[in-house]
C-alpha cells in the first residue's frame, strides 16, 4: 500500500494519460471503423477495394511499428506538428479502426440480405438502408466483440510509454528510479487495469441487456 | 501479472524494432580492441572470502553472472557486429571478477536495463551489477552497494553549434530528452517546468532525436553524455557543470556483507588499477578524473 500512496503522483498522472489516450482513440477509431466497415460492404467497387486495402495493410502491421513511424518518422516529414500524446492517439486510432471495421462488417453480415433488399425496394438509398435498417440490427450482434476490441485498445495504450507519452506503462520506470520494488508496482498497475476492464465489461452487459430482443 | 507479461512483450517487441534500426551506429570510441587493461591486475587464484553466499554459489558454478548496460558508449557498450563489450563499467566488472578469481571467459554478461536492476539482483539472476548504478538509500532497502567507484552528476548534451544553451539555467522553452522515467527526467519535470520533457526507451534514441533536431537537449548523468560526445566530437558537446550528484556503485544482493567489504577493499587497494582503467577508456576523451573513496557502510 505504501508503494501506491508514496507514488500517488505518478499513478494519478499515468492513469489519467492512459484514460485520455483510451477515450480519444476509442472515439476516433469507432468513427473511422464505421466508415471503413461501411466501405467494405458498399456497392461501389473502388470503396470496397480501398476498405480492404486499408484493413489489410494496417492490421497486418505491428502496432509498435506504427508507433515507431508516428514518433520518429512523422516529425521529420515537415507536416503540422503534434504532441507525442496526439501522435499516439493517431497511431492507436488508425490501428484499432481496422479491428472495429471488421467487427462491424461481421455484424452487417448477420443481417439477412432480404432486409437490405426490402429497404431498397421501398426506395431507401445506401446510407439510410445502413443506418435505419441494417445497423440497429447489426449492433446487437457486435457488442461482445466490439467491447473486446476496446479492452484490447485499453491495454495497447501501454505501448505509448516507449514513445514519450507519460502514461500507465511508464509508471514502472518512474517508480523503479525512486527505488520502489518493480514487482509490487506492476501488481498495482495490473490491479488498476483490471478495474478499468471490469468497468468496460459492465457497460457491455448493460448494452447487451438493453438491446436484447427475442428473435 | 498479465500486465507484467504485456510490458515484457512490449519491451521485447521494441527491442526487436530498435535493434533493427541500430545497425548504422558508428562503433564505440577506442573500439575496445586496442585498449588492453588485463596487465593492470591478475586473476586472483587464492581468494580469501568466507561467509559470502553469492561468491560460494558462483565458485561452485565456475562462473560469475554480471549485469551490465550495452548501449552506453565508453561505459557499457556491446558492439552489434562482433559482440565485443567495451567501456569503463565493463572494465570495472572484469577487474572485480578477476579479484574474485574469475577470468574473462568465466564471466557471463547479462544486459539488464535500468528499470529491472533491483529485481534481477533480488531474483538472483545476476551476482553483481556494474552499469551507471547510482547509490540511493531507497535502493539500499532492496540491495547493497560496493563503492562508489565514480562520482558524476546530471549534465547536458547539445549539438556542437548550439550557443544558446550553456547550463541548466537555459532550459526554459527547450525540449529535453532522457530515458523514460529516469531520475534526470523526473528532475526536469519537477524543477524545470518551463522545459518540455521528451522520453524514449534508451539514450541512443534521444541522441538520434537531438541530431535530427526533434529535441534540443539530451540530459542524463554527465559521464554517459561524455561517452556520446567522445563518439562524435564534431556534432555533439557537453555543456555546463553537473548539477546533481550521482555516486556509481556496484550492485550486490542484499545482506552479502562479506562480499561488499571484500570488493570495497579491492577498490581501495587498487587505485593504480582504477586510474589505468579510466585512462584506457573514458580518459581518452581528455577529461581528468580521480577515484572517489569508498563508503564501506
Amino acid at each position: 500500500m505504501d508503494v501506491l500512496l508514496n507514488n500517488l503522483d505518478i499513478f494519478v498522472v499515468g492513469f489519467r494519460t492512459t484514460l485520455v489516450l483510451f477515450v480519444w482513440s476509442a472515439l476516433f477509431s469507432t468513427v473511422l471503423g464505421l466508415i471503413v466497415g461501411m466501405m467494405r460492404v458498399s456497392p461501389v467497387p473502388v470503396m470496397r477495394g480501398f476498405g480492404t486495402f486499408y484493413v489489410n495493410l494496417v492490421r497486418n502491421t505491428p502496432l509498435t511499428l506504427i508507433f515507431f513511424f508516428f514518433a520518429f518518422g512523422y516529425p521529420k516529414l515537415g507536416l503540422p506538428e503534434f504532441s507525442y500524446t496526439w501522435l499516439a492517439i493517431i497511431a492507436l486510432s488508425l490501428y484499432t479502426a481496422t479491428y472495429i471495421a471488421e467487427v462491424l462488417r461481421s455484424g452487417f453480415n448477420t443481417v439477412p440480405l432480404g432486409q437490405a433488399e426490402a429497404a431498397r425496394a421501398i426506395g431507401l438509398s445506401f446510407v439510410p438502408t445502413m443506418t435505419r435498417v441494417v445497423m440497429p440490427q447489426a449492433f446487437r450482434a457486435v457488442i461482445p466483440p466490439f467491447m473486446s476490441v476496446l479492452i484490447a485498445l485499453l491495454k495497447n495504450t501501454t505501448i505509448a510509454a516507449g514513445f514519450s507519452v507519460h502514461e500507465a506503462g511508464a509508471i514502472r520506470a518512474y517508480a523503479s528510479e525512486r527505488g520502489e520494488p518493480a514487482m509490487i508496482v506492476l501488481l498495482w498497475v495490473a490491479f488498476f487495469f483490471i478495474v478499468l476492464v471490469m468497468i468496460l465489461a459492465y457497460i457491455q452487459r448493460r448494452l447487451e441487456k438493453r438491446w436484447k430482443v427475442a428473435r | 501479472m498479465r500486465k507484467g507479461m504485456t510490458l515484457f512483450a512490449v519491451a521485447a517487441a521494441a527491442a526487436l524494432v530498435l535493434s533493427g534500426c541500430a545497425g548504422d551506429e558508428p562503433p564505440a570510441p577506442g573500439g575496445g580492441d586496442g585498449e588492453d587493461t588485463s596487465n593492470l591486475y591478475e586473476v586472483n587464484d587464492n581468494v580469501e572470502l568466507e561467509g559470502s553466499p553469492t561468491f560460494d554459489a558462483a565458485t561452485k558454478a565456475g562462473k560469475i553472472k554480471i549485469g551490465v548496460k550495452q548501449d552506453q558508449p565508453g561505459l557499457g557498450y556491446k558492439d552489434a557486429v562482433s559482440g565485443d563489450r567495451s567501456g569503463f563499467d565493463i572494465e570495472i566488472a572484469r577487474w572485480m571478477a578477476a579479484s574474485l578469481g574469475f577470468s574473462e571467459d568465466q564471466i557471463t554478461y547479462e544486459d539488464i536495463p535500468s528499470a529491472n536492476r533491483e529485481q534481477a539482483l533480488v531474483n538472483g539472476d545476476i551476482d553483481l551489477y556494474v552499469g551507471t548504478y547510482s547509490i540511493t538509500d531507497k535502493r539500499k532497502e532492496m540491495i547493497d552497494f560496493a563503492g562508489p567507484y565514480f562520482i558524476t552528476g546530471q549534465g547536458l548534451l547539445v549539438l556542437s553549434d548550439n550557443e544558446d544553451i550553456k547550463s541548466e539555467d537555459d532550459l526554459a522553452g527547450t525540449k529535453v530528452c532522457s530515458a523514460t522515467g529516469s531520475t534526470p527526467i523526473q528532475n526536469i519535470r519537477e524543477n524545470y517546468p518551463d522545459a518540455t520533457p521528451v522520453e524514449f526507451d534508451v539514450y541512443s534514441q534521444c541522441v538520434d532525436a537531438l541530431k535530427d533536431g526533434s529535441v534540443d537537449v539530451v540530459t542524463t548523468d554527465q559521464l554517459i553524455l561524455l561517452g556520446y560526445a567522445a563518439q562524435e566530437p564534431d556534432t555533439l558537446k557537453v555543456v555546463g557543470e553537473p548539477f546533481t550528484t550521482e555516486n556509481y556503485g556496484i550492485g550486490l544482493p542484499k545482506g552479502d556483507d562479506a562480499l561488499r567489504h571484500y570488493l570495497n577493499q579491492v577498490l581501495t587497494d587498487g587505485s593504480d588499477v582504477w586510474q589505468g582503467i579510466y585512462d584506457a577508456t573514458l580518459g581518452e576523451a581528455g577529461v581528468e578524473a580521480e577515484q572517489p573513496s569508498v563508503d564501506d557502510y
